[in-house]
């Protein structure tokens, strides 16, 4: 059933029909009009959920934790810093191989405090075990819900999600959204069976401490999780296609690549914009081509290789900053790597923080500073203020 | 044996770290003296103290010696030795 | 439900010889019962119990990290209510996860009114880390982060009176014990977890380690301690005063005497303004609770 929906408005849909039996809820701008239609409909009976109002975020992932690991389906949602906060958290939850589908209105981290959109924050815990997909539009961020409670709570996997949006770009506004029926996400996503469980019937201990005997192993078992999630994220979204109709089965998405001299690698909703600075420099003869990054973690090297494998010129866009680093953004190092190829340049490009806006425009000067060989740089400063 | 995810492990295997190795004294109990009150079960931090026919011993692979029953039983039933080793 | 003979903590940790928070863990699990699920704060009996595979818990247990065992918990009782379950959702942590770091979460917990219940085992520093300081380090104790030196008495800050914090929350049920009277712990316990709402029992279990006794006195130690009034076993129903213990008070020298936290005390020559400083601490928790008989 199609709506038009604000983006917020779309994710609290989708975690209704996903069915947690805890959600644990903690305000932060630009997050705060998911959580408070999640409120709603508990108030009003058509969310059966233990909705907790939690302290602080650190409380809100660690009250998921104690409710995933007592064996029930549970749910989250922040951005920037509170993402930071439960930093602790998150790499805990990780380790104890806790699926818990969380999230990310992305936001820019202070100092200076900002709430405007950027990916610094879910970069940040890049490191932390958690599988990350990045959505363009309202409909992804949508479905990506279904698809992570699949993924995360296979017992070959078994690893929290970030569902990556931008904020406000993708949380405050409206789009149409096809929502499915109760009946249909019944059918695709099963009720949690968990593996390991506090029952009193069968006493566990979880959460042991590791000496350096076991450390490594264990650290080295979630790697391997996460390679394995995968063909595991393939497979589930090829089957949401075939049940829904709109297929997620590639952890990329290719535009305009097959002949493209110079492209552009990009996650989150500016791929909307650069598709649409693609198509007009396309039509005035440029051979530009975007690949957008889905799942950032785990990061799709080879599907990157392949993807990039004719062309010569790749800028990477950045809404992140990797401080003191010579690339300046995070992504770029990773695409660059899996290139692995010194006759293709890759340069970075960080742009966009703290909310500052991308036009078709921008996108094209972008175009030209790679073909100029000019990058790993910030984009788009303003000169007179530094 | 591979390990189990999220560190996890069922109850039993702390049995196979026997802590009486760690004793150097060992508690010597007088059952002619006891009075079964179970004070010493009930005391000891390992909780290692078993009862048999209303009278009391420690499982000597476990009890770490460090005298609390021998402190606590009200008829000093229990008395602490240097163990010879 | 309260069952003497149930042994739910396995022979085989790693606890020093002697250990009050061991001796406590046994009696809190009689308090509750086999149908308990426990969230622990990373500390001493964290330690001493799991390290991966031999654990010696016999119940459902959780670690997550120092601080947030009151969340965890949050998340345990939403979901088993959710589920329908019965268990009944213990946290089991130091005094430095409850009074200092992990008082964010315990007081977030208790203001939403979770059925759990909060058990700290006080032994009054962070003892797991090589006794550090705590909110609840007594005045004058000796640890390595307030040690006694040239220009210092040792901590220098009153205990915090965490229980009566819990009960302005609104707690039906803050209970304070000791492993000097262990059947009053048990029956605490059991209270507290058949007692609905967020209910709190902090236990004094006397540290040979961190407090410098042979570990043969440790139950000596907490007697010592409730009978010249430095601890109080007590109860606060619905926030008031209900019962607290009685007894025939004895002057502070000889509990302070018989610890090396407090040695500096007596050394060179006996502290005079010091000692009547933590006399007068004991005198004000007599007046306090009323325990002089």
């Amino acid at each position: 059933m199609k709506e038009i929906l604000e983006g917020s408005h779309a994710v609290a849909e989708a975690v209704r029909l996903c069915k947690p039996d805890v959600i644990s809820a903690y305000p932060i701008t630009p997050q705060t009009h998911i959580v408070e239609r999640l409120a709603e409909m508990v108030a009003d009976g058509d969310l059966d959920s233990e909705y907790m109002c939690v302290e602080s975020e650190f409380s809100a992932l660690s009250a998921c934790l104690g409710a995933s690991a007592a064996g029930s389906r549970v749910y989250s949602a922040t951005s920037s810093q509170g993402l930071l906060l439960m930093a602790e958290v998150c790499f805990n939850v990780a380790g104890m191989r806790q699926p818990i589908v969380m999230s990310i209105a992305n936001r820019a981290v202070s100092a200076p405090l900002s709430i405007w959109n950027d990916q610094q924050d879910s970069i940040a815990l890049r490191d932390s075990g958690w599988i990350q997909l990045y959505a363009e539009d309202a409909q992804e961020v949508h479905d990506f819900h279904f698809i992570a409670y699949k993924v995360a709570e296979d017992h070959q996997v078994l690893l929290p999600v970030f569902i990556c949006f931008d904020g406000f770009i993708l949380s405050h506004t409206y789009e149409p959204v096809d929502i499915p029926s109760e009946a249909e996400v019944d059918a695709f996503l099963p009720p949690y069976k968990p593996y390991n469980m506090l029952d009193a019937k069968n006493p566990l201990s979880m959460g042991m401490y590791a000496t350096p005997e076991y450390y490594m192993e264990f650290r080295y078992d979630l790697d391997q999780a996460m390679m394995r999630s995968a063909d595991i994220i393939r497979r589930v979204g090829k089957e949401f296609g075939e049940k829904f109709g709109r297929d997620y089965s590639g952890l990329i998405e290719e535009y305009h690549l097959e002949d493209a001299e110079v492209a552009i690698v990009a996650m989150g909703s500016i791929c909307g914009t650069i598709k649409d600075a693609v198509d007009e420099m396309r039509a005035a003869g440029k051979k530009v081509g975007l690949l957008r990054i889905i799942t950032y973690r785990p990061f799709p090297a080879d599907d990157v290789k392949s993807a990039l494998k004719r062309v010569k010129k790749v800028g990477v866009f950045e809404k992140n900053l990797s401080i003191g680093a010579r690339m300046k953004g995070a992504v770029g190092y990773e695409v660059k790597d899996a290139i692995n190829d010194s006759s293709t340049q890759v340069l970075s490009y960080v742009a966009g923080l703290g909310g500052r806006d991308i036009t078709i425009a921008d996108i094209k000067k972008m175009v030209e500073e790679i073909e100029a060989g000019r990058g790993d740089c910030f984009f788009g400063l303003r000169q007179e203020l530094i | 044996m591979a390990l189990r995810i999220g560190c996890a492990a069922p109850p039993g295997q702390a049995q196979e770290n026997k802590t009486g190795s760690w004793r150097v004294f060992k508690p010597e109990y007088d059952h002619e003296k006891c009075t079964s009150c179970g004070m010493c079960q009930l005391i000891c931090p390992e909780g290692c103290v078993h009862e048999h026919d209303k009278k009391f011993s420690p499982d000597f692979d476990f009890c770490k010696g460090c005298g609390l029953c021998a402190a606590e039983c009200p008829v000093d039933a229990i008395t602490m030795h240097k163990e010879e080793k | 439900m309260a069952d003497k003979t149930c042994e739910l903590m396995d022979c085989g940790h790693r606890a020093c010889g002697g250990c009050g928070p061991a001796f406590a863990g046994r009696l809190i699990l009689k308090g509750s019962g086999p149908n308990s699920i426990v969230c622990a704060s990373t500390g001493c009996m964290e330690v001493f119990s799991t390290p991966y595979p031999q654990t010696a818990w016999k119940v459902p247990w959780i670690h997550s990290l120092f601080e947030n065992a009151a969340a965890v918990a949050s998340g345990v009782e939403s979901a088993i209510k959710k589920q329908g379950r019965d268990e009944n959702v213990l946290c089991i942590c130091g005094d430095g996860a409850t009074f200092d770091i992990g008082i964010q979460c315990i007081s977030g917990a208790f203001e939403r009114g979770h059925n759990i219940t909060y058990i700290c085992y006080d032994n009054e520093a962070y003892m797991n880390t090589g006794i550090q300081r705590s909110g609840a380090t007594p005045y004058d104790a000796s640890t390595t982060t307030s040690p006694a030196g040239k220009h210092s008495f040792g901590n220098n800050r009153p205990k915090k009176d965490l229980p009566r914090i819990l009960a302005a929350h609104g707690s039906p049920y803050v209970a304070t014990c000791s492993i000097a009277y262990p059947n009053d712990v048990i029956k605490k316990v059991d209270k507290a977890v058949t007692t609905p709402g967020p209910t709190y029992v902090q236990i004094h279990t006397p540290c040979c380690t961190g407090w410098g006794f042979d570990g043969a006195k440790t139950v000596e130690l907490a007697k010592m301690a409730i009978e010249c009034g430095l601890w109080v076993n007590y109860d606060l129903v619905l926030g008031e005063l209900d019962k607290a213990k009685k007894i025939k008070r004895k002057p502070v020298e000889d509990y302070l005497r018989s610890q090396k936290r407090f040695a500096h005390l007596f050394k060179p020559q006996r502290n005079d303004v010091e000692i009547a400083k933590i006399q007068a601490i004991a005198d004000a928790n007599a007046a306090k609770y009323g325990i002089d008989l």
